[in-house]
């Protein structure tokens, strides 16, 4: 293979990472949406639910708790399909545990980003919505909601550019994503290509570094977009 | 569950040598890191932009890229050149790379440099400019206004992101597990989960001693901010 087979398999890895990082986004934005609402409500076993899950995520490194996870959840699946009677044996997909680990991961910095924006919209109104009779779901919708996206964008930025990077993990559990192509590219080519290894792990770098910057281009103007009608005092 | 496999000396061995790894790797890093990080971050806020700029670059690759690439790229990457290989028998510095604590070290200091940049950068930028007209007042050089009233109070003002620096960087070190001949605790765990294959057990127990050590690091920084920002609180 030239040196073109393996920038065009890199390249094809590079979809692999963007589709993990767009899943888990999604499964982080619910897990963080409902994390918040039970932070935020007024059940007692809710909102300790919703601490415990967003303390302890955010204490152990997204490393172990994928492998924890991955590994875990083999095992865990298996004894559990055994128990109700299946008894052959269930692979569980790579693609499918990097996704939801990392979903599950920064669903918890989600719900602290969530709990916060929500937190920062004066309470006024959400009551002033409640005493026109508007429902408490209509109240969710059109008041708190759209200022939410508004405080919670800043701190969402932050996430996903974390979360983008942190799909380069998956590459240990063997998806064969950007960062496990380019480290399996950089041994084979070795002696074919002059410093193999280091040209195509810089080359991954620069696909998350040119993933990374149109995240923060595209996410600024969605920032301008939404903070439209808010006053600014130069400092 | 089988947590009495964990709770034998010899995995409890493992564990302990794994801490150690762990804390040995963070605590460097952070001293090299955080150590190049004061003066860049001074150089980061200069008013030319040939100084700024370069620095910029730094934190920005660095910021924007996993760093697990970052790892790979020295360890296998720069650590594997002709050019290093030819003189990593005898020239300093380059003999370091031939270890690969060193190179992991060498990586997780380039990624919370630049982090650290840019928080201390955020911090200095802020300091109040009636301060720095004050020291020229009282005329202090440049010099002096930086290193007895910009800095301190910035470093200061930084300590609450910092904390959270030092507590990701906890985290990251796990990475080095990935490097082979390092040990740290995920490694431990790994080493486990592959003689007993009891990933639960090997790995809530590498876990929960990474919680207990993110909970020691916030109580650390706890009693730092009331030690040093207690002239920031509401005054009573």
């Amino acid at each position: 293979m030239k040196l073109d087979g393996y920038i065009t398999s890199i390249l094809e890895g590079s979809l692999l990472s963007i589709q993990v990082a767009l899943g888990a986004l999604v499964v982080a934005v619910i897990l963080g949406l409902a994390g918040a609402s039970a932070k935020l409500s007024q059940r007692k076993p809710l909102v300790w639910l919703g601490s415990v899950y967003s303390t302890i995520i955010r204490g152990i490194p997204d490393l172990v708790l994928m492998l924890l996870i991955f590994y875990g959840g083999q095992i865990g699946l298996n004894i559990l399909l055994e128990s109700v009677g299946y008894t052959d044996y269930v692979e569980i997909n790579p693609f499918a545990a990097g996704l939801i680990t990392i979903g599950f991961i920064y669903g918890a910095y989600m719900t602290e980003t969530f709990r916060g924006a929500i937190l920062a919209i004066p309470k006024g109104q959400a009551e002033a919505g409640l005493a026109y009779g508007m429902s408490r779901s209509r109240v969710f919708f059109t008041i708190v909601l759209p200022q939410m996206v508004r405080l919670a964008l800043p701190g969402f930025t932050n996430n996903w550019l974390v979360l983008i990077k942190s799909t380069a993990l998956v590459s240990i559990l063997g998806l064969p994503d950007m960062t496990y192509l380019a480290k399996q590219a950089g041994a084979a080519a070795r002696g074919e290509v002059p410093n193999a290894p280091l040209l195509f792990m810089a080359f991954a770098a620069l696909i998350y570094l040119v993933f990374t910057t149109v995240s923060l281009i595209a996410l600024r103007q969605l920032e301008k977009r939404y903070t439209v009608g808010v006053k600014r005092l130069a400092a | 569950m089988q947590f009495d496999v964990i709770f034998t000396a010899e995995a409890l061995q493992l564990y302990w040598q794994g801490l150690i790894g762990t804390l040995e790797i963070l605590i460097a890093c952070l001293i090299v890191g955080g150590g190049l990080s004061i003066p860049l971050a001074v150089l980061r806020v200069s008013p030319s932009a040939w100084i700024r700029g370069p620095i910029w670059l730094f934190t920005y690759v660095i910021r924007g890229t996993p760093l697990l690439i970052q790892v790979y790229i020295i360890y296998y990457g720069v650590a594997q050149l002709d050019w290093i290989q030819a003189r990593w028998d005898d020239s300093w510095p380059w003999t370091g790379f031939k270890d690969a604590f060193f190179c992991a070290v060498l990586a997780f200091s380039l990624n919370t440099c630049a982090y650290t940049i840019e928080m201390l950068a955020g911090a200095i930028r802020d300091t109040a400019p009636g301060e720095i007209e004050a020291a020229q007042a009282m005329g202090f050089s440049r010099l002096q206004t930086l290193r007895r009233i910009v800095l301190p109070s910035a470093m200061r003002r930084a300590l609450p992101a910092y904390s959270n620096e030092v507590i990701m960087m906890l985290h990251s070190t796990s990475l080095a597990s990935t490097v082979p001949a390092i040990f740290d605790i995920t490694g431990a765990a790994r080493s486990i989960y592959s003689d007993y294959y009891l990933p639960f057990e090997a790995f809530i127990t590498a876990g929960l001693i990474y919680l207990v050590l993110t909970f020691a690091l916030v109580g650390l920084f706890k009693l730092a901010e009331n030690h040093w920002l207690a002239y920031l609180r509401p005054q009573r």
